[in-house]
């Protein structure tokens, strides 16, 4: 099999080449297009899940530091970050279902789940922006404590990647309205997938060790 | 053939039949199926529920130990996002996706561990300068 392949090679070659290339390429070793994108963008994830370790840890040496301020007992809402969370659970099967519609490839199914999928976000975008701005009415901005900065830039980077995450939702929407559901699409669709779950993940940390367990301790 | 032709065919070979990270074949191993993310979801609710129940319920009345079952909950349901939404497995990629995995958590494990022991010490020996504060 491999040797009917060498054969159009070694005529195309100058005969001293011939030779060489059985010991490496002589030709640039070119990779199909995306083959490597699902790794590539795993371990961005994988830099990005650094980044919120780092904001996890600020938060857990400064989240009892509230400078005579107001503690998350006096502060948060537990209703509210359910309904959140729930927010963003319904989000992620929603995107799930959408990646089954890509799978059987029908382009309005997949919109539509993905457009299911932006509303939740939006919704999960728009109580925490409601809780911030009830916070910073009350107050309790980032400057008054440490448990607050550490507070506003944990959940506050995870509010930012949730926005990123729907402008990128919109704009596969797009894309795939335009170009259909290509291998390209595909791969890109699959990306958000990674990027939304991961959010998600995030978030488990977030109510988990900033609300829940702030609330007890 | 042109050498070009012959390009082609080479990397099919090496890359369609060889080398499993090529699109074709990591295509099913990264969807999930609806069992997986109907699994995912329930599996979820229910991670997520019983620890904002023990919380605003004050169920369990003991401190640390709330703080210690809720981290456990939280522990959970990160595995099982990984496995029935993120589709983690030993496969994926050739099994790189799951080393970056391994890696950034002993990372994560380490930054987080480290820092919280660290500072906790360190506030530790400062608690006699919080005395004297408190004495002005």
């Amino acid at each position: 099999m491999s040797e009917t392949h060498h054969q159009p090679a070694s005529a195309a070659l100058p005969a001293s080449l011939t030779k060489l290339g059985k010991y490496w390429d002589l030709d640039e070793h070119d990779h199909p297009e995306g083959h490597s994108t699902m790794l590539g963008f795993w371990i961005y994830l994988m830099s990005d899940c650094l980044i919120f370790a780092i904001l996890f840890a600020a938060f857990g040496v400064l989240g009892g530091n509230y400078a005579a301020g107001p503690g998350p007992r006096e502060l948060f809402e537990l209703p509210l970050v359910a309904v959140n969370t729930s927010m963003l659970l319904f989000s992620s099967i929603t995107y799930g279902f959408a990646m089954l519609a890509m799978q059987r490839g029908s382009v309005g199914q997949t919109q539509l789940w993905l457009l299911v999928t932006a509303v939740f976000g939006a919704a999960f975008l728009s109580i925490e922006l409601y809780e911030f701005a009830n916070l910073i009415h009350e107050g309790a901005t980032p400057q008054r404590s440490a448990f607050l900065s550490a507070f506003f830039t944990l959940v506050g980077t995870h509010g930012l990647h949730v926005t990123f995450g729907l402008i990128w939702l919109f704009t596969l929407v797009v894309q795939v309205s335009r170009k259909g559901l290509i291998q390209a699409n595909q791969r890109r669709l699959m990306c958000l997938s990674l990027f939304w779950h991961f959010l998600d993940v995030v978030w488990i940390g977030v109510f988990t060790f900033v609300y829940l367990i702030g609330m007890v301790r | 053939m042109s050498a070009k032709n012959y390009n082609d065919l080479a990397h099919q070979h090496a890359h369609g039949e060889a080398n499993p990270h090529s699109i074709g074949h990591h295509e099913h191993e990264a969807h999930g199926s609806m069992r997986d993310y109907v699994i995912g979801f329930v599996l979820s609710v229910i991670l997520t529920a019983i620890p904002f129940w023990l919380v605003m319920g004050g169920v369990i009345a003991d401190k640390s130990t709330t703080v210690l079952v809720v981290a456990a909950f939280a522990a959970v349901q990160v595995v099982v996002h990984m496995i029935f939404f993120l589709h983690m497995n030993g496969k994926a990629e050739g099994g790189w996706n799951l080393l970056a995995l391994i890696f950034t958590g002993v990372v994560v494990l380490v930054v987080l561990s480290g820092t919280l022991w660290v500072m906790y010490h360190m506030n530790h020996n400062m608690m006699p300068m919080q005395h004297m504060e408190q004495m002005d």
